[in-house]
């Protein structure tokens, strides 16, 4: 179900450079893995609805109201790529 | 914010008066040794002395969450459960070692360039994980009144059980996330380690109690979970599939002998069923590894974090390499492994199948406690394994150490793991599972079988 190539297209979807030892490793650990999730294919949950989470939870709404949030310098003080004020990144076009 | 009235105001005014430069000392002489923490606080104001793990915000202290993607990160807010510690008079001591982003039950997957915590009863041995050094602090050291920790699959019982503390995974939401470098969001809980059921308790009471900033908050008041710790009687229920061949022999044994004197505290034991058991393992892997990989995308080396010259490169090719280079092994290996879980043609057969399973071991709990107060088991499935042993391990093997764990983090039901014994003179844990918003239960179990077992002889430094 899992070889290399997909390893790698995976990877690359998931945005990280492996290395070509990594993808091998990787290509065995995911088999052993997923053939050990798979054991769930065992399990009859015809009419079992799915738990997103382990407690019902209701959508929580607030008023569109103006708060305290932190300043220009504060937001961008964990950066280090930053210029006249913005975060600095890659080209995207 | 807590309106409590202090009942031993005496101890806690010497704990106040207490040098904290004394205790940033000895965190420092404990991290020559054990490697304990990722960040010691030498600004750390007066107060009782507290540690959180690293994958908590704490505002002007590192919180990297034990990674290299975050090792500069430096927060500009805090956390909730910071917030009210703070309020309450705690002294942030230091953060503590831990799996990176919390993938692991051993402490023992890292981030690239952090340091391994072991064992204070052995150093040969790990400290359990993911909250690795959130447990062997207060079992190496008196100071800690407690240690804030995090849960998604059992990262609070592993160290608990395999360090001799208690530990306590509440009910899911009933401690706030703000501030919570995440893992898996529908799994990760908050919780507090501690030497004794009380001042695990009071922890608790401090930073549990709903919260606007967390949409996933309970809509429960703060309380006062120490009025739990005194004397009762309750049914409990002993599920024979956590006493299954997966379980050291010797464990199993020792835990049994314990529940059984219970009884003498007014306790009715009786074995029960829940079936579905084996499959939390690989239910819990497919939810928890499927949001890691969503969770984990903010991780980019843009806004915070591990950076390099955008300038040199494009948008995919500066993400990938930075994500290489911040992320280790088991990160990559989760974050990958997560992506695939949730593509098309494979989201049925293993997220939403993984979710269904999951409802069926809630179904479990539910009946059991219809008729049962409290579950007890043992917490993990061996003693602390060798770092040896370790190495030797596969990604399935070290997973399976989840058995015990999987299940209740699943289900986001309370559980504590109290020490209640010695095998090869290295702790075991017996893991007591309470109902939905039932910790008082636990709290009190807990407790009562503590104040029966006597004091334990923590090792010195």
């Amino acid at each position: 179900m899992i070889d290399k190539k997909t390893v790698e297209h995976v990877a690359s979807l998931a945005r990280i450079y492996l290395t070509e030892e990594e993808i091998e490793k990787f290509s065995k650990d995911f088999k052993d893995i997923l053939d050990a999730f798979s054991s769930l294919d065992r399990v009859d949950t015809e009419n079992v609805k799915p738990s997103f989470h382990p407690i019902e939870m209701k959508n929580v709404m607030r008023e569109d109201k103006e708060e305290k949030c932190l300043s220009q310098e504060e937001a961008l003080s964990n950066a280090e790529q930053k210029e006249d004020g913005f975060f600095k990144g890659p080209r995207a076009v | 914010m807590l309106n409590r009235k202090r009942t031993d105001s005496s101890k806690v005014q010497e704990l106040f008066d207490m040098q904290i430069q004394k205790v940033i000392e000895e965190a420092k002489r404990i991290n020559a040794k054990y490697n304990l923490f990722v960040t010691i606080n030498e600004n750390a104001p007066e107060g009782f002395p507290v540690a959180i793990k690293d994958c908590i915000c704490t505002k002007g202290l590192r919180s990297s969450a034990g990674s290299k993607i975050l090792h500069n990160y430096v927060p500009v807010f805090d956390s909730t459960v910071a917030a009210r510690l703070k309020k309450e008079g705690a002294s942030i001591v230091g953060k503590t070692s831990m799996d990176e982003f919390g993938f692991g039950s051993f402490s023992v997957n890292v981030g690239v360039d952090f340091k391994i915590p072991k064992n204070p009863w052995d150093p040969n041995r790990c400290t359990g994980g993911s909250s690795g050094g959130s447990g062997a602090y207060p079992a190496i050291s008196e100071h800690p009144k407690f240690t804030i920790a995090e849960s998604t699959g059992g990262s609070i019982s592993s160290p608990a059980n395999f360090c001799g503390v208690v530990g306590i995974t509440p009910t899911y939401g009933l401690v706030s996330r703000y501030g919570l470098i995440d893992y898996a969001n529908s799994l990760d809980k908050i919780g507090v380690m501690a030497r004794t059921v009380e001042n695990m308790a009071y922890g608790l009471s401090i930073v549990a109690g709903h919260d606007p900033k967390d949409s996933t908050s309970l809509n429960q008041k703060p309380q006062e979970y120490e009025r739990f710790c005194k004397g009762g009687n309750m049914k409990i229920g002993v599920p024979k599939e956590y006493f299954g061949d997966a379980v050291d022999e010797k464990v199993k044994k020792c835990v049994w002998d314990e529940i059984k004197k219970m009884e003498s505290l007014g306790y009715e034991y009786e074995e029960c069923s829940l079936p579905h058991t084996k499959w939390g393992v690989p239910a819990y892997y497919i939810v928890a590894i499927s949001e890691t990989s969503t969770n984990l995308a903010k991780f980019c080396g843009l806004r915070y974090g591990l950076s390099s010259d955008p300038e040199e490169k494009g948008f995919n090719e500066y993400f990938s390499k930075i994500r290489a280079a911040g992320f280790g092994a088991e990160a990559k290996r989760r974050v990958i492994l997560g992506t695939f879980a949730r593509m098309a043609g494979y989201r049925d057969a293993f997220y939403l199948k993984a979710l269904k399973v999951r409802t069926l071991l809630i179904e479990d709990y539910k009946k059991a406690f219809k008729k049962f107060d409290v579950l007890a088991s043992p917490a993990m499935p061996t003693i602390a394994p060798r770092f040896d042993e370790i190495d030797k391990m596969t990604p399935i093997q070290h997973y399976m150490a989840d058995i015990l764990t999987t299940p209740p983090n699943l289900a986001g039901i309370p559980h504590i793991s109290v020490p209640c014994g010695f095998v090869d003179k290295m702790p075991v844990g017996m893991h007591l599972l309470g109902n939905h918003l039932q910790e008082g239960k636990i709290i009190q179990a807990a407790f009562n079988y503590e104040r029966e077992r006597g004091e334990i002889k923590y090792p010195r430094l």
